[in-house]
């Protein structure tokens, strides 16, 4: 009778428990995948595609299942790789692409025949124009992706770094200037 | 008599002041030419509104303000324009700016300008005249002052703090002013009480500069205001805004808080006050100001100098040592050396110190932190410098961040009693800028994304639309053809006539047969007219052919079929269809 009793809470118990877990898996339930959503937050979101993924978020799922590598991003920089190395306890890796400067697209509008092929080229959207009618790039919302340079039929664009101007200067690490100094002649 | 308060640390260095507060103001004589920077406050770059050639008068607009936080500029004498170019501006960084180049022409001849009727204009008109009259923080950050002149809606406005405290070693240009020209700082100060409607006004200055104290106090009693004049302790950094408002009224402003008008008090310089009143009472904009020029000088002294003046033609007048080997602008804790002597004195330059190694010998090398927590003891906002410095030298910005380092203020107490001769400002400096350039990536980031996602979302939706609008169409289509057979079949049924015999059938599928002959005949044409475009598009060199290449093409083709590498002759003398 005892052996009974017991079964019978520990049974009672299973389905109690049972039925809040999974009453709290309904009522909680997370939308998407919160790591998704942090590795995302560390893409530099130029929408590139230079890791083989077509936007960051393929990407960010990517790694999350962990299919690839940390270290396709060339945008993101060794800094990214750092910070997505930090974030997931993996080794840090060097970069597969060398690192390149922040970037702009420049339309050479005298060149530019307005086949509106590099507008739908960009991902982001940051260029403006008509059928026959001169293109240009918004250069706040350009990303430097470079996605509009193989479409162009008349190779009207052009990448250009970003300069360092009064808005974007930063101060420099401070550094110890290390000077020789002419060695006394011994007396 | 005021009770004040303290605040933490701070430092008393040498206070070199008593070379240069002994002449009066003179006025500096006119430049060989003036680059007058477009961008010398904080807050948007005023656009340019000259062009090369143009012939401008003294105190003419030359750069528009750019929205609410910006301030006008003006010619600061009568000239031609040489050029609106990028030239080096007295900033740390040495980069370009926009400047309009002026050669003056010596006469020096004023715009028309008038006072601005105070009397029957609202807040708001005034508002307009500062700005564009181009009147800014003089004391040092150059922010619009009109932006600062609106109490914040829901804090009532106690203190208006005028300030003269001056602390930084060397500068004496507010001193200067205040002893000279007491009368229309204070005018300026009923302005901004006018405008505020504080309850109290409070006029600081550091108590080494008696004869400033007295003619405030002087220049308050014969205007009939009841303003106080304050007499401040001297310890370097009390003309701090913070620092200022803790000593004068005990109140503590948070690092986090944008602007001190939420806590129910303003600070303003007292060049401030004196150009609002000028700007006000005789329509003049700001185009000069008093500058100290001092350091290592024979004559250090005062002038009155126009904006724009190249700091090399400027420093002359004090006639400097041969030894000097920079030009320091502002003073000896917060300036900085200018990337090149001829930078021009802006809104914001109230001293110039000649350098040299004599006057400020080299430091010695930096050595590692022994964590004395001498910086801890002088910081005034009370932060942890030592901390500060170990995570911004690790980059490690998040924990500078936890660290409070946006309450510093680079006044550079720390390293000025740091022992191991340490640059923690630098450090500090280095940490906030990357900090700023962080969250401007961020939030370019975050739009990249969202622009994408968009875009994503309208490729989608246009898809769709288009899938949506190709199934109505096939439906439409399928519906008509049905509805053809609905009649075809309906014909026979109804009639029972022989179906050779179209002339009887009934008018509706007459009417179907001709629109289907009419588009059988457009289809023909369409097919007429693709063909006799292929026949012109034939290749040519088969055209006129003499009769012995005719053969020799007849051979080839001979050759080429028995070797089986072409199809019989049937198929390439006819134009293939399609």
């Amino acid at each position: 009778m005892d052996i009974l009793t017991a079964i019978a809470i520990m049974a009672l118990g299973a389905v109690v428990l049972g039925a809040a877990l999974g009453y709290a898996a309904i009522k909680f339930k997370v939308e998407g995948d919160p790591l998704v959503e942090k590795i995302e937050a560390i893409l530099p979101q130029t929408q590139c595609g230079q890791c083989g993924y077509p936007g960051c978020k393929p990407y960010a799922e990517a790694i999350a299942k962990g299919e690839c590598d940390i270290n396709l991003c060339p945008p993101g920089g060794m800094e990214g790789v750092q910070r997505l190395a930090d974030l997931l306890g993996r080794e840090v890796k060097p970069l597969e692409a060398e690192e390149k400067p922040k970037q702009v697209a420049i339309i050479d509008e005298n060149t530019c025949i307005g086949c509106t092929l590099c507008i739908q080229a960009c991902p982001v959207d940051a260029i403006v124009g008509a059928a026959k009618q001169m293109h240009t790039i918004i250069a706040q919302q350009c990303t430097g992706c470079e996605l509009c340079l193989p479409p162009c039929p008349v190779e009207c664009i052009h990448m250009a770094a970003v300069g360092e101007t009064l808005d974007n200067w930063k101060w420099k690490y401070p550094v110890v200037g290390i000077k020789a100094v002419p060695l006394k002649d011994a007396a | 008599m005021l009770n004040l308060f303290k605040f933490w640390g701070g430092v008393k260095p040498p206070s070199h002041k008593t070379e240069s507060n002994n002449k009066p103001i003179s006025v500096a004589p006119m430049p060989s030419h003036l680059v007058v920077p477009l961008h010398q406050s904080i807050g948007g770059t005023p656009k340019p509104v000259v062009k090369a050639g143009d012939k401008v008068l003294k105190g003419q607009l030359i750069g528009e303000a750019d929205g609410w936080i910006s301030a006008a500029v003006h010619a600061p004498t009568s000239g031609t324009v040489r050029e609106v170019a990028m030239h080096v501006r007295p900033h740390p960084s040495g980069l370009d700016s926009l400047c309009v180049v002026i050669d003056p022409d010596g006469r020096d001849a004023w715009i028309e300008h008038a006072p601005f009727d105070l009397a029957s204009a609202a807040p708001a008109d005034v508002f307009a005249h500062l700005q564009r009259s181009g009147v800014v923080g003089l004391g040092g950050a150059g922010f619009p002052a009109h932006g600062k002149l609106t109490p914040a809606p829901n804090v009532a406005m106690d203190e208006l703090i005028i300030n003269g405290a001056e602390c930084e070693p060397y500068i004496t240009c507010d001193d200067l002013l205040m002893r000279e020209r007491a009368a229309e700082i204070v005018r300026g100060t009923a302005l901004f009480r006018d405008l505020l409607q504080p309850k109290k006004v409070l006029i600081g200055i550091e108590d080494n500069k008696p004869e400033a104290v007295a003619a405030m106090q002087a220049a308050v009693t014969a205007l009939g205001e009841n303003f106080t004049v304050v007499a401040v302790p001297t310890r370097y950094p009390a003309g701090g805004a913070k620092q200022l408002i803790r000593v004068l009224t005990g109140k503590e402003v948070p690092g986090s808080m944008r602007s001190t008008a939420e806590m129910g008090v303003q600070v303003f310089n007292v060049a401030t006050a004196y150009t609002a009143w000028r700007a006000v009472a005789h329509g003049e904009p700001v185009i000069s100001r008093i500058v100290t020029l001092t350091g290592n000088v024979a004559e250090p002294h005062n002038v009155e100098v126009l904006i724009g003046t190249p700091m090399d033609e400027l420093l002359k007048l004090a006639r400097p040592h041969p030894d000097t080997d920079g030009i320091l602008m502002g003073g000896p804790m917060m300036g900085f050396l200018v990337p090149n002597r001829q930078v021009p004195v802006v809104k914001t330059t109230n001293c110039l110190i000649a350098h040299s190694e004599r006057l400020f010998p080299p430091k010695a090398p930096e050595m590692p932190c022994i964590r004395c927590g001498s910086c801890a003891q002088v910081c005034p906002h009370e932060l942890q410098p030592f901390e500060m410095y170990w995570y911004a030298r690790a980059k490690n910005f998040g924990k500078t961040q936890e660290y409070n380092i946006f309450d510093c203020i680079e006044c550079g107490c720390c390293s000025y009693v740091c022992p191991s001769r340490i640059p923690l400002v630098q450090y500090f400096r280095f940490a906030k800028s990357e900090i700023w350039a962080r969250e401007r990536e961020k939030k370019a980031a975050d739009e990249a994304k969202a622009r994408f996602e968009f875009k994503q979302f309208r490729e989608e939706r246009e898809k769709a639309e288009k899938a949506e609008k190709l199934a109505r169409a096939a439906a439409a289509q399928a519906a008509k053809k049905a509805a053809e057979a609905a009649a075809a079949a309906a014909e026979p049924a109804a009639g029972e006539a022989p179906a050779a015999d179209a002339r009887t059938a009934p008018a509706a599928a007459s009417a179907a047969d001709s629109e289907k002959a009419a588009k059988m005949a457009t289809i023909q044409a369409a097919m007429e007219r693709a063909k006799a475009q292929r026949e012109a598009a034939q290749p040519r060199n088969t055209g006129e052919l003499t009769p012995e290449q005719q053969r020799d093409l007849a051979e080839i083709e001979a050759r080429r079929q028995a070797a089986g590498i072409s199809e019989p002759p049937a198929a390439t003398q006819e134009p293939k269809a399609e």
